[in-house]
């Protein structure tokens, strides 16, 4: 499979180091007895400080893929390999699929979570917690338990939770899907500002070719049953990126319709195995 | 639900019982009821306060605390740990899981011969009968509690590298709290169960025992002092352990 050569990005190209942070070798996974292919023989490397968007098909094994990237799974077959940066910083942390806060816990205590279970001293902790729930708005918020927030709050708590472990690589999983149009506008400036900010690695999975291409720095494109990658695309748009502005262009729409367009074979292809599945 | 509406409800929760009592009262002065089996409540407040000036009731009140107390501790807090632990190691829920579903259909009562044969008929006896009600509700709701934890908490436990004691502290726990209340809300139902039962057979004072021998020496007013003790216990722990969970599980107050 043939991976576009990375270019370096406008205005940041000390990011792009010579060995990858993420690099995979025909990763597979089988699940059950029956040995049903989720991921076919995905290779892929991913540039350190990249912000890298999977996109595909429901039930394609993106959240498979980031479950085996975060060791959270194990691959039936082939290889991942992480470049540490900084030993001293934790790998990874994943803002995870729906609601995945701790009801028990109050939004502070949930933003210090990833600070407290590596045992940095709680002033420490005090103050990284602080300036993260400051800067996304939800400090006045930092007593209220989970189910006293609306859904995109929570999803802000969730981000916040992750951004404050000050990992190397982010790995969001459909973070807004459950989001209304207006905060997802919010919230996709939002995260280009803290991300701009904090130079990390990023795999970000999503259902939404827009949000693709408004965040990403290169976009796979998934086939359904079995996963693989079908094609990796780079997403010229310089940064700092402004969400609407981006939007008027006509090179965006282009984009987005070019990966519409790969996209709606896949969907196809994934609902009519779906119904055959059924028969 | 509205303060108003809650407000009504406490008042009818109040009034019913009043109005019973007076039926009740009146049933007995007028011979409608048999003034042996149900004397009215007036006989039964005036001895509830000679039991009171006497100290006797006092005494058995407190006889009776101090076994439930001991008796849950001794069954709750093994019942606990052992419940956490097994729901976090499935090795440990298989190996064990048999042995309570085995065990627990066996109603208490019936295994107080046996324990007046290994206990004695000291304190003991009546402590273990306690621990031995307490015991299974309070395991088999924190195993459930446990198990019934949403897979994708752990996932983030072990995203941020939580230590297995680091789990088991900000996520078994927590998560299983809700549960476990539920179980000492039953095991304490049980307990004051099996501590009137193991008076009445074996002891020389205590709530059970002083119904038994009001009936032995037919002071029926003294039966239902008793029962009326046993009563307001029960309730006032239901209070009191609605206020523990209302603490302990914050998060839950306003869903
Ligand atoms: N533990 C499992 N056991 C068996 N099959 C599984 C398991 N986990 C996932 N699958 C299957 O693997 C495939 C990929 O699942 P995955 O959750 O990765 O999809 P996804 O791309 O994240 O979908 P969505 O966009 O709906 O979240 C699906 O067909 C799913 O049914
Ligand atoms: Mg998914």
């Amino acid at each position: 499979m043939a991976i576009a050569s990375t270019l370096s990005r406008q205005g940041r190209p000390e990011l792009v180091s010579s060995t990858p942070q993420l690099s995979l070798s025909g990763v597979s996974k089988y699940f059950g007895t029956s040995g049903f292919v989720a991921l076919d023989g995905i290779t892929m490397d991913i540039p350190q400080g990249q912000f890298f968007v999977i996109v595909g098909p429901s039930g394609c094994g993106k959240t498979t893929l980031l479950r085996i990237l975060a060791g959270l799974d194990t691959q039936s077959s082939g290889t991942v390999a992480v470049n540490r940066t900084d030993e001293k910083r934790p790998v990874n942390s994943m803002i995870f699929q729906g609601d995945s806060l701790f009801p028990w816990m109050t939004v502070f205590d949930n933003a210090a979570y990833g600070l407290r279970m590596r045992r940095v001293p709680e002033a420490q902790v005090s103050d990284t917690v602080h300036t993260w729930l400051e800067r996304i708005g939800l400090w006045r918020f930092r007593d209220r338990y989970p189910n006293q927030l609306s859904g995109g709050m929570r999803q802000r708590v969730s981000i916040v939770r992750a951004f404050a472990n000050d990992p190397e690589i982010l790995f969001m999983d459909e973070p807004f899907s459950a989001l209304d149009e207006q905060n997802k506008l919010l919230l996709h400036e939002e995260l280009l500002r803290i991300w701009e900010a904090t130079k990390k690695t990023v795999v970000f999975i999503t259902h939404s070719v827009d949000e693709a291409v408004t965040l990403g720095d290169r976009i796979m494109i998934m086939t359904a049953n079995p996963g693989r990658a079908k094609a990796v695309l780079e997403v010229p748009f310089p940064r700092p990126r402004n969400v609407l502005e981006l939007r008027q262009k006509p090179s965006y729409g282009d984009l987005v319709f070019h990966i519409w367009e790969q996209l709606r074979e896949e969907v196809q292809r994934a609902r009519q195995n779906a119904e055959g599945e059924k028969v | 639900m509205s303060a108003e509406v809650k407000g009504r409800d406490r008042v009818v929760g109040v009034v019913t019982p009043i109005v019973l009592l007076g039926l009740w009262e009146l049933a007995a002065q007028f011979g409608l009821l048999d003034a042996r089996f149900f004397p009215p409540p007036s006989a039964i407040v005036h001895q509830f306060a000679t039991l009171v000036a006497s100290g006797e009731l006092g005494a058995n009140v407190i006889a009776s605390l101090k076994r439930l107390a001991l008796g849950m501790l001794l069954g709750g807090v093994p019942a606990l740990f052992l419940g956490l632990a097994m729901g976090i190691s499935r090795p440990l829920r298989a190996a064990i899981d048999p042995l309570i579903s085995a065990t627990y259909p066996i109603p208490k009562s019936a295994i107080l011969p046996l324990v007046l044969l290994i206990f004695g008929l000291g304190e003991m006896s009546k402590v273990v009968m306690v621990a031995l009600g307490a015991f299974y509700p309070i395991i088999i709701n924190t195993v459930v509690g446990v198990a019934n934890i949403d897979k994708i908490y752990l996932d983030v436990g072990h995203n941020y590298r939580a230590s297995r004691w680091q789990v088991f502290r900000t996520i078994a726990l927590p998560g299983a709290l809700p549960s476990i209340m539920a179980g000492v809300k039953l095991a304490v139902g049980m307990g004051l169960i099996l501590i009137a039962i193991s008076e009445m057979v074996a002891a020389n004072d205590g709530i059970g025992y002083m119904i038994w021998n009001a009936w032995q020496v037919l002071t029926v007013d003294t039966m239902y002092v008793g029962l009326l003790v046993i009563a307001v216990l029960g309730f006032l722990f239901s209070i009191v352990l609605d206020e523990i969970e209302h603490r302990l599980i914050p998060w839950k107050r306003r869903a």
